[in-house]
């Protein structure tokens, strides 16, 4: 059901018993996942287990002082969002509530219990411009008009999934709400702005395909490396502090997605605020607009009820897939999925449920699974193609990979960014671990850094990967013996080595310029340090001793790259520079 | 209200009694034994017919005849400005034989989630006068930022130190804004001589009178433990958002606060998390934690510094592992540099204060500053990194710049941590240091400061001179 509506009641339970946020209701006429509203003040539930005339549900809000006997009125319908015009440049918690009209409502900074407002603004006059003309025929999904939702994103108004479709009778241009009617079918239906959809049910689609794009996301280490493609799947497990949220906040930052849908699940609310207060100030890398003119937040922190952290990952899913219907190109980001699992077990042993592994019900994989599943590069019901890329964070215990919900996870997604404490301590940033990360979009992602970079992009990732897997091997063995006991070719590649990680892996977040590295730039400085690399030898091999070679001072330049501004041409004359200095020597 | 002698079942800290009457969740309940002594307890469950109470002074003593009353509302916790100076026990009544309390108001201590739109966005530098704190992991109005510590370490000196030296800059040049500092001192479980420990401190130094200090110590009733935290936040937002005070909240031992929810949780038969703590635990602590911050609009601020002791000294023990998770950084105070005799022995590697990028550089602390924490960090972990190749290879081993590595991480753990418990340093000295050492290593190994600093700040003829040294 969605808040949009007037709630109909359809049958009244009582309270029996109240539990945190399990609540049963004696006499209560549901279905399993019914949204219903639960004692005097009206509480937002949902039902999640029958048993005989017991319904059990879980309360998205707080629930001190609800007492048996109190009433609990089913809506009869499963948990809606509302869609339309509206979603973009807004703030939800985890059941689509606007926290910013929440706010005005309650007049308090605090949220309040049992109060409501509608997934979108329903007073808001939108410029609809139609998309078909009377006469025009039109199928479920079929774009109808246009709506200038936000200056980056058009919105495109649909013909929802479950209609039957039809001809057009009458379409006009103007100003409407989101709840009157722009066009009219010969069988009478009404199509307007608004839509609502269930959010444990995929939109459907005609058919997935494979993504042949990468998400291009300025990240030196995850493009140049470990790329994920539009419509793909990633993973980023870490301990704490490791820098899971600033490279999810640089993806939402950065990622040349479309539309960016922003799921804080069980996470800091400073850090939330940090993206409302942020993202309207940022400029789209693409064209220059506020950031948030392209964003989707849901905001669900680790202080509110927890049954709404379970929906949120729901709601922000259900959300990038009905901008993907438009054609778009979505990508989500949950941070953290750990805490949406958690929120599972809690609800689960509050139910006494058998408990699986570490406590985690024993359908966590299966519900990872689906919702990586939503995830995907797809052709539309009308036509467009779009894509949803699908982001999580994990936040395992301890650090710990083997733990279920990394496991469940690393069976489904493709690509895999490990972050490491231990670089995190050495402030290496982003502390993602090049050894144990993978990315399996690489081979079908090549063609387009070939086409649209340089043809030799492949070759040089495949450079740079094999000097690190030497370097890894050659640390082993400095361990031990220390660096000067290693012949002076394989200290060169520790030094060439040394240059890839400071200066190519690393990339500083907080810097104006570092923080976002477009491919080619990601592709020149890798070409510099192959220069290094190159020249390095050659001089070696002339007999060069080795301390001359790494001592020479035009080499360290190559950390200068990453917050060079106009980097082509400092490139060509740092490259330059090594050659003649190496060149030098001999 | 009715009186209840319907007591059908008593286990650990619950008592289950038959009622006539719908009881609210969470609700306060009296239980007024045969002797005459009245415990308090809180609704745990609520069924038709029957309810679960935790007692918080524990059951002993009561039996089935004991009286049950229902109060009809949640936990409240009386507050005033007058509080401050004030010595409370663990359920907020006064215990140091002053004035009777007249509050204000009396607000829900379980307390809303604030809006995250309705936050400011803490980035105002809370200047402490430690070094590995201020110049490392700078602590910003708002922030929570946990010690995590171990049994026997000097995790209370440090807290001490923090809340005696903590200022703000602006403060210092009569705050515009008026606000006044205040301290919120909340123990669980501590010893009594932990607790005449901080008195002292706060009565030596004159602290007390803009504290509130709520005790409940080892031998008192576990179960208390659970609502303390909630008194002193509750107390703490009133403070601040409506008597617009910055108000520092120093939570000790949160390992005593979980080890009492895992009482309840077994003696409540409930299926355990990890090492048998509740899968709540998360959301629990969360609801403690977050309840630090500015909102919009109002003047005060709440900052938390929880001290937790690591069983085992194992931060991936369930109780720093979930706090690490929600609080914004980490201080820990590493046994190693303890037995070394630094002071205070905060290892600054795994340490982390998440707010520091936003709360300094230019115009807010020194425009060198991320820079510099930056480039120590790295140079000290790292020469921190070749100590043990060093234990194999020995010194001469190493190459020229291996060696100065090594001395920065030694001059790092002598100069510039090793400050005392009762020195006050501010932000420009503990910067100062910072470039000291740093310019024992030559110019270009500073890979992560801007070059327009390096000119500024390095110190040109020290280090030429000992690299020239060094380099023999």
């Amino acid at each position: 059901m969605s808040k949009a509506d007037q709630p109909e009641t359809t049958g009244d339970g009582v309270i029996q018993s109240v539990s945190g946020p399990v609540v049963s209701a004696r006499d209560l006429d549901a279905r399993m996942n019914d949204v219903v509203y639960v004692g005097d003040e009206g509480l937002m539930g949902e039902v999640i287990e029958i048993e005989g005339n017991i319904t059990t549900v879980q309360v998205y809000e707080e629930t001190s002082g609800v007492a048996p006997g109190e009433p609990v009125e089913n809506t009869g319908e499963p948990l809606s969002v509302d869609l339309g015009p509206g979603v973009l440049d807004a703030i939800y918690d985890g059941v689509q509530r606007p926290l910013d009209v929440l706010e005005g409502k309650m007049g308090s900074p605090y949220l309040d219990r049992g109060v409501d407002a509608p997934g979108i603004d329903l007073e808001e006059q939108w410029e609809f411009e139609p998309a078909v003309e009377a006469g025009d025929t039109v199928e479920p999904g079929d774009i109808v008009g246009v709506v200038e939702e936000t200056v980056t994103i058009d919105h495109k108004v649909m013909v929802p999934p479950d209609s039957e479709g039809g001809e057009v009778v009458a379409v006009d241009s103007g100003s409407f709400t989101v709840t009157e009617t722009v066009a009219e079918l010969d069988t009478g239906e009404e199509i307007t702005m608004h839509q609502e959809w269930p959010v444990r049910e995929a939109r459907p689609t005609v058919e997935k395909r494979t993504p042949r794009k990468p998400l291009v996301s300025g990240q030196r280490i995850l493009d140049g490396l470990f790329p994920i493609a539009k419509g793909g799947t990633a993973a980023i497990p870490g301990p704490f502090g490791s820098g899971k949220t600033v490279t999810q906040h640089q993806l939402a930052k950065y990622a040349d997605a479309d539309i960016i849908v922003y799921v804080g699940c069980g996470e800091r609310g400073n850090e939330m605020t940090e993206v409302i207060e942020d993202f309207p100030e940022l400029e789209d890398p693409a064209n220059g607009n506020p950031l948030m003119a392209r964003t989707s937040l849901i905001a669900n922190t680790s202080n509110m009820p927890v049954a709404a952290r379970e929906s949120c990952i729901y709601t922000g899913i259900t959300i990038a897939e009905y901008y993907r219907d438009m054609g778009y190109d979505v990508a989500l980001m949950a941070d953290s999925t750990s805490r949406w699992a958690e929120a599972m077990r809690e609800i689960s042993s509050r139910l006494e449920e058998m408990p699986g592994e570490e406590g985690y019900p024993a359908y966590l994989a299966a519900r990872l699974a689906q919702f990586y599943e939503r995830a995907g590069y797809f052709e539309n019901i009308n036509g467009t193609e779009g894509s949803v890329s699908a982001i999580g964070a994990v936040s395992p215990p301890g650090g710990d990979f083997s733990e279920p919900v990394t496991q469940n996870t690393l069976r489904i997604v493709k690509t895999f960014w490990a972050l490491d404490a231990d670089l995190a301590e050495r402030r290496h940033f982003p502390s993602i671990n090049w050894n144990e990360s993978y990315s399996l979009y690489k081979d079908q992602l090549d063609p387009w850094f070939q086409e649209n970079v340089e043809e030799d992009w492949p070759e040089k990732r495949q450079w740079a990967v094999d000097v690190l897997d030497e370097e890894t091997e050659l640390q082993e063995i400095v361990q031990l013996v220390g660096k000067d006991a290693l012949p002076d070719d394989q200290q060169l590649t520790l030094e060439v080595a040394r240059y890839l990680r400071e200066a190519y892996l690393q990339q500083n977040a907080f810097h104006p310029v570092d923080t976002y590295c477009p491919p080619e730039k990601t592709y020149l400085m890798l070409t510099t340090i192959e220069t290094l690399n190159d020249e390095a030898f050659d001089a070696l091999d002339a007999g060069v001793p080795i301390e001359e070679i790494v001592d020479i001072d035009a080499a360290p330049q190559i950390n200068r790259i990453g917050v060079q501004e106009e980097y082509e041409e400092f490139v060509a004359e740092l490259k330059s520079d090594i050659a003649e200095e190496l060149r030098s020597l001999y | 209200m009715k009186e209840y002698q319907t007591i059908t079942e008593i286990s650990g800290p619950l008592v289950y009694a038959e009622v006539d009457e719908a009881i609210g969740y969470d609700e306060i309940v009296e239980i007024e034994t045969a002797q005459g002594e009245t415990l308090r307890g809180q609704v745990l469950e609520s069924s038709e017919g029957v309810v679960a109470i935790q007692v918080f002074e524990g059951t002993s003593g009561i039996d089935q005849n004991a009286s049950v009353r229902f109060l009809g509302e949640t936990m409240k916790m009386p507050v005033t400005e007058d509080l401050l100076g004030r010595v409370l026990d663990g359920s907020g009544r006064p215990i140091d034989d002053g004035p009777e309390i007249v509050p204000e108001e009396r607000q829900d201590i379980v307390g809303a989630a604030i809006n995250p739109y309705s936050r400011e966005y803490p980035e105002e530098f809370i200047e402490t006068g430690v070094s590995a704190i201020d110049g490392m992991n700078t602590l910003v109005r708002g922030q929570k930022l946990p010690i995590f510590s171990s049994s026997g370490q000097p995790h209370s000196e440090l807290a001490m130190q923090i809340a005696r030296q903590a200022s703000v800059p602006e403060e210092e040049t009569e705050g515009e804004d008026g606000s006044e500092f205040a301290v919120i001192f909340g123990a669980m479980g501590i010893t009594q001589e932990e607790a005449n420990e901080f008195m002292q401190d706060f009565e030596r130094t004159g602290a007390l009178e803009r504290s509130v200090v709520f005790m409940n110590l080892a031998d008192d009733p576990a179960v208390e433990r659970t609502v303390t935290p909630r008194m002193v936040l509750t107390t703490a937002e009133y403070l601040a958002f409506e008597k617009d005070y910055h108000v520092l909240v120093i939570l000790t031992d949160m390992t005593n606060y979980c080890e009492a929810l895992r009482e309840i949780g077994a003696a409540r038969e409930e299926v355990p998390g990890r090492r048998g703590y509740p899968g709540y635990m998360y959301t629990d602590l969360a609801q403690l934690y977050e309840r630090a911050g500015r909102i919009q609009g109002r003047d005060g601020s709440v900052t938390q510094i929880p001290i937790l002791t690591m069983p085992g000294d194992d931060d991936t023990h369930p109780i720093p592992d979930l706090t690490g998770y929600i609080t914004e950084g980490q201080i820990y105070v590493d046994p190693d540099l303890n037995s070394q005799g630094l002071q205070p022995p905060v290892n600054v590697l795994p340490s982390l204060s998440r707010l520091m990028d936003d709360g300094i550089g230019e115009g807010l602390t020194r425009e060198d500053h991320e820079d510099v924490a930056n480039q120590m960090y790295a140079a000290y972990a790292e020469g921190e990194n070749l100590r043990d190749l060093v234990n194999i290879v020995g010194r001469e081993a190493l190459s020229e710049r291996d060696n100065k590595y090594l001395d920065f991480a030694d001059r790092f753990e002598t100069e510039f941590i090793d400050q005392g418990f009762d020195t006050n340093r501010d932000l420009v000295t503990t910067l100062e240091i910072g470039w000291d050492l740093l310019s024992m290593l030559p110019k270009d190994a500073l890979n992560r400061i801007d070059e327009e600093f390096i000119e500024t700040y390095y110190r040109e003829d020290d280090s030429e001179h000992e690299v020239v040294e060094a380099a023999d």
